[in-house]
Formats: structure tokens, C-alpha cells, sequence
């Protein structure tokens, strides 16, 4: 079975793949929804705006329950990577490869999330602050603390990416069964072995329940989750624990 | 049982270690579990903090996943992208 995300063209040398025609595609997409929710915008919203406004209000609630009075600061950061994961993970659906199916994608959203925690922590609390926060609640805990606090935008990357690919394999394998348990039926009727022209008869319908939860469920569950995260860190970070 | 190459052995106990890796979600269900276990019954304790207690199960069983993520990752590499091979 192959795996990895096909390559679709080459400039020069470099070659585009998959998640990057994907990743820009969902970009534009989400550009395109923007530029129309926010022409001719009416008191009373009505159409796109309506549906740019709910979205825009969830995220910027859900920001402020978690960080509070800078929430307005971090929040289109925050919105960003959860339209942009929770669309880009939903590909599947479309029968495409979802783009958060490859570490390309996740580990750099990662690590700007890890940056971004930092220079927060280190503008807050100053550097003095900083170390000794990392130092805390014994000197020889640093190696640790650091080593802890470098895994985490490891482990970012690695949920996300770990989880939307298991998705895509799982379907990848039940397609590929009930292929073969078409063909198998195929054979029985015409007494002939069938491989290419087969009747998709047992893809009919049911496997939308798993198309559901693979394609729609655990993309927005892990959009969220990794969002969550985000803020999280970065609240923490800026909030030293006092001793 | 002759002319078993080094790379089939390889092949082989990649398959054998891939399955392996994968104990490690008996450790992951069992936390999340817990986990789910206990926000139910905090729920039923105080049900106005259902919200809150949500926000707070998803971010535990996000961070509980994370092992069984790793031991995912490593088996996927084993049988897919297989650096010894």
C-alpha cells in the first residue's frame, strides 16, 4: 500500500505535493468564504456573514474562556489553525488525501505555536523570570523542564498526524476489503474472476457511518484539541506558577 | 527453511516489533478510561460545570493519547517507512 502523499508536479527540483496543492486550494478556499462574508455587510447579518459571524464569535468566546483579557491578541492566530486544520483534515471526505496526513503540515504549525509560547513567556515573565520558571522547583529539574518543554511541539505534531493518518489507513483498508468482497460476489454470479469491472456493491452506503467519524468527527476533535493546546501553553507560559 | 536473506529477517521482525509497539495502547485505554470515568462522575456531582469539565476531559485524553500516538507513529514506521530496510 502506498502511503505517502503522491507527487503531482515538479518545479525544477522541488517537488509539490499533495498536501501542498491541498493546503493552498483550502487557503484560497477559506479566502474566498472571507472576501464574500464581509462584502455588503448588513446590521442584521444574513448568508456568509451570518456564518463568518458565528464562527468568528465561537472562536473569540472560546479564547476568552481560556486566556482572559489578552484573548483578542491570540484569537485570530487561534481561529486560523482551527478553520484551517478542521477544513484541511475534512479533504477526506472529498475522497482527497487530507493535508494535516502528512508530518510536513503539522510539524510546522507546531512550531510556531512552540515559538509563539515562548516569546510570550520570555516578554512576560522577562529572562530572569524565565530561567527560573524553567528551574523550578529544584535547579537540577532543568534539563528536564527543557527536554519536557522541547517534546511538546513534538507530541503537537505528532497527535494530530498520527491520528488523520490512522483514519486514512483505516478506510484505505475497508475500501480495499470490500473491493474484494464485491469481486468475490461477482464471481459467484458470472462464474468469471472480475478484478477491475466490479459492481461496488457492498460500498453502498453504510460505510458513510465511518466516512462520518474518520472524515468529519476526529478532524473537528483534533482541530480543536490542538487549538485547545495552543492556548493553553500560551496561557501557561504567561502566567508563572507563583512560589 | 533455507535462503532467508537478512532483509527478509528484518522485514519480518519489523512486523513482530510493529504489532509489539502497539501494547502500548492498553496503557492509553486504561487512562482515558479513568479519565472519562472521573469527569462523569464529577458531572454528576455538580452538573452546571458540564462545559467546563468537557474543555477540561478533552485536553486530558488529548495528552493521555499522546503515547499511544508515539507508539502508532513507530509502528507505522516500521511497516511503511522502514529505516532498517
Amino acid at each position: 500500500m502506498e502511503l505517502g502523499p503522491r507527487i503531482i508536479f515538479r518545479i525544477g527540483n522541488v517537488p509539490i505535493s499533495e498536501t501542498v496543492c491541498w493546503s493552498v486550494i483550502v487557503s484560497l478556499v477559506i479566502l474566498v468564504f472571507v472576501f464574500f462574508a464581509t462584502r455588503k455587510m448588513q446590521t442584521v447579518p444574513r448568508g456568509a456573514q451570518l456564518l463568518g459571524e458565528i464562527l468568528v464569535g465561537f472562536v473569540y468566546k472560546m479564547v476568552k474562556d481560556v486566556m482572559g483579557d489578552v484573548s483578542e491578541k491570540f484569537a485570530p492566530y487561534c481561529g486560523t489553525l482551527i478553520v484551517y486544520l478542521g477544513l484541511g483534515s475534512m479533504l477526506g471526505i472529498l475522497d482527497l488525501r487530507p493535508i494535516t496526513a502528512d508530518l510536513n503540515c503539522t510539524f510546522p504549525l507546531a512550531v510556531v505555536t512552540f515559538i509563539l509560547i515562548h516569546y510570550n513567556a520570555i516578554k512576560v515573565q522577562t529572562a530572569k523570570g524565565y530561567i527560573k520558571e524553567l528551574s523550578s522547583p529544584y535547579p537540577f529539574m532543568l534539563p528536564l523542564n527543557i527536554l519536557s518543554d522541547t517534546m511538546f511541539p513534538i507530541t503537537l505534531a505528532c497527535r494530530l498526524f498520527g491520528n488523520i493518518l490512522a483514519g486514512v489507513i483505516l478506510m484505505a483498508l475497508v475500501y480495499s476489503g470490500l473491493h474484494t468482497a464485491s469481486a468475490a460476489l461477482v464471481e459467484v454470479f458470472t462464474g468469471e474472476l472480475a478484478k477491475d469491472a466490479v459492481v461496488p456493491f457492498f460500498q453502498i452506503g453504510w460505510p458513510l457511518v465511518l466516512n462520518f467519524w474518520f472524515d468529519m468527527f476526529e478532524p473537528i476533535l483534533q482541530a480543536y484539541i490542538f487549538t485547545m493546546l495552543t492556548m493553553v501553553f500560551i496561557d501557561n507560559g504567561r502566567h508563572p506558577v507563583e512560589d | 527453511m533455507t535462503g532467508i536473506t537478512g532483509t527478509d529477517l528484518i522485514a519480518a521482525f519489523s512486523a513482530l516489533g510493529a504489532g509489539l509497539a502497539m501494547i502500548a495502547m492498553i496503557g492509553v485505554g486504561i487512562g482515558i478510561g479513568f479519565n472519562a470515568g472521573k469527569t462523569v462522575e464529577s458531572t454528576a456531582r455538580q452538573p452546571e460545570a458540564q462545559g467546563t469539565l468537557l474543555k477540561l476531559m478533552l485536553i486530558g485524553v488529548a495528552l493521555t493519547e499522546t503515547a499511544g500516538i508515539f507508539a502508532l507513529v513507530v509502528a507505522i514506521m516500521l511497516l511503511f517507512a522502514n529505516p532498517l530496510l
